[in-house]
């Protein structure tokens, strides 16, 4: 593989750049238009004044940033943030993992195993929350029903509204809705260990959890880093499960950056777009730091993978 | 061949006892995940199939008491899921058409060519694909408010395709790539210009990754939600992900008709997931600069 794409490299032709804006340049423009462009309006917002319906009413100069960073709110949103992303990670790859060290393995109806848990994935995030916001309900929900009929809780529990289970109830969606992609990301990645190396440990008689310890996990490192890494950034990003689950719940309680930022831009009273900006800037600055962690990882994957 | 061969001869601490079970226990394990991925899907599916009064039953039964499939025929005659229907359509098709146009051309030029400013671009692509619109949307919706585009399918068009460049480009790169280029020498010879290579010659055999990057991009448009959520404040203009959930508001409770909308919204793009299976990771991860 490697050599190949070495070789491929070599055989590029030279064009100039003129050359190529002509058959980059739509893709340019585009990005430029809608990636990049408002990443600097959010900049420029967060520098602001807005009135409720949006008209710029004036400078703020840092205001913004000085009001977002000392918000009393603040440190639970951070907190929040800090629990969902690291619990949901953690338990997203660790099951990630398990399933698909599973579904490596050969047997009878894999495909159907494979494609049932293609269906999360596949499914609009906001379709699949408000599935669970029924689910969790506390009066309606088949979770209560099911764990009372089986002892394993006594009485209801109001998984979405009692501050006790509502961040667990999420982080439970979102390990659910992130294990797929993860799964299928992992099995890539032990598909490209080659056989024969299992081969020669067998012969030098390694037990199977020694295999796992000393060949499988070192050879799938490159694999989980890119995994945890597209996952933190995935996972800080998540919009839908919070926003659908913590709907009814006031205040910001149960939010995280991303939520929260939202929040203070279209939901919350005063309707602040510049307070809301100088959150967004700080959340993008935050995935750029993961950004740059992710393309040292896969640059220096790069020999090894097309 | 070989592997199994090895494995039958060299004595394993688990023997041929397990060998035995494994016929067994691993497809019973799948089962289980199977039940697992797919549970809150039948509990969507069953709670479609009854009347909204019924879902809402303390305590709640796991089938229906009465079966009907009126919560569909209801979704489907309801102007407002016809709009909604429709903004998903020509939303997620339009964006799909924008980002093969402008990503065949971009990974068929950097898969072939060397020039200035390469590992620049590939580069922004990279952290487009990693800015999922949702840390930006107060900067989308700031510019496009400028633009007098909220409320109109432009903006979230062109806001779908932005940020799905990525994984067409990705696909598409791999299977131009992996082209022999002594057949687009042959054409060159044969006096095709750089242009009519590409389309006569490359685009053909390229016709896999091309429906994979449509299909994907299409889901992903499909499934969209924070910017239409932003974008689009009239309700005949929202899309589906967003429209539906006023079939349930603090006023009303049509739980069937909220279930019925979404299997419709999510049967085809999982089928359609379903059959790119083999590439997704690869053009979700590609993004190595190559």
């Amino acid at each position: 593989m490697g050599g190949r794409s070495r070789r491929q490299r070599r055989a590029r032709g030279t064009a100039s750049v003129a050359e190529a804006l002509l058959w980059l340049g739509p893709a340019l423009v585009l990005i430029v238009g809608i990636v990049l462009y408002p990443a600097i309006t959010l900049v420029a917002t967060s520098f602001g004044t807005y009135s409720i319906t949006g008209l710029r009413k004036g400078d703020a100069g840092i205001s913004n940033y000085t009001n977002f960073l000392t918000s009393p709110d603040l440190p639970r949103v951070i907190g929040n943030t800090g629990v969902w992303v690291g619990a949901v990670v953690v338990l997203t790859v660790l099951i990630g993992l398990a399933l698909a060290q599973f579904l490596s393995k050969e047997f009878v109806g894999r495909r159907f195993v494979r494609w049932a848990v293609i269906v999360p994935w596949a499914s609009a995030l906001v379709i699949s929350s408000q599935l669970f916001k029924l689910i969790y309900d506390y009066y309606h929900g088949v979770l209560n029903q099911l764990l009372l009929s089986l002892h394993i809780i006594q009485k209801p529990i109001d998984w979405l509204g009692d501050n006790h289970f509502t961040m667990a109830s999420m982080i439970a969606v979102g390990v659910f809705v992130s294990v797929p992609f993860t799964a299928y990301l992992l099995v890539a990645g032990l598909n490209a260990i080659p056989a024969d190396v299992y081969e020669a440990a067998r012969i030098d008689g390694g037990s199977p959890w020694q295999i796992y310890r000393r060949i499988t996990l070192p050879l799938l490192r490159p694999a989980i880093l890119i995994g945890v890494v597209l996952n933190l950034i995935y996972v800080f990003n998540s919009f839908p499960v919070i926003w659908i689950l913590n709907g009814s719940n006031p205040g910001f309680g149960n939010d995280t950056l991303i939520t929260y930022m939202y929040k203070l831009a279209f939901r919350s009273a005063q309707h602040d777009v510049g307070l809301s900006a100088a959150a967004g800037v700080f959340n993008v600055l935050i995935i750029l730091i993961a950004v740059g962690v992710y393309l040292r990882l896969v640059n220096w994957r790069e020999g090894k993978e097309a | 061949m070989s592997s199994s061969a090895v494995m039958r001869t060299v004595p394993r601490s688990r023997g041929r006892g397990w060998k035995n079970a494994r016929k067994w226990v691993l497809p019973i394990g799948g089962i289980a995940v199977m039940v697992v991925f797919l549970a809150p899907y039948v509990v969507m599916l069953l709670d479609a199939l009854r009347p909204s009064g019924e879902v809402l039953a303390t305590p709640p039964a796991f089938l229906p008491k009465t079966w009907t499939a009126s919560a569909f025929v209801q979704v489907v005659s309801d102007p407002a899921f016809q709009n909604w229907l429709r903004t998903s359509l020509v939303v997620a098709v339009s964006a799909t058409l924008i980002v093969i146009l402008v990503a065949i051309p971009a990974a068929y030029f950097t898969a072939r060519f060397s020039f200035r400013g390469r590992i620049l671009f590939l580069g922004l692509v990279v952290v487009t694909q990693m800015f999922a619109p949702t840390s930006l949307v107060v900067g989308i919706y700031r510019e496009f408010y400028d633009l007098g585009l909220i409320n109109t399918y432009t903006a979230l068009i062109l806001t779908d395709a932005a940020f799905n460049i990525a994984f067409a480009l990705w696909i598409l790169q791999g299977f131009f790539s992996a082209i022999p280029k002594d057949i687009e020498e042959a054409a060159a010879l044969d006096g095709c210009g750089r242009f009519g290579t590409m389309v006569r010659i490359m685009l053909p055999l390229t016709l896999p990754g091309i429906v994979t990057a449509v299909t994907f991009t299409f889901i992903a448009a499909w499934n969209e939600y924070v910017v239409a959520l932003t974008l689009m404040q009239d309700d005949a203009l929202k899309p589906l992900t967003v429209g539906i959930s006023s079939y349930v508001t603090a006023y009303q409770q049509n739980w069937s008709q909220l279930f019925a909308a979404s299997l419709i919204a999510i049967v085809p793009v999982v089928i359609l997931f379903a059959l790119i299976e083999k590439h997704l990771v690869g053009g979700m991860t590609a993004g190595a600069v190559k």
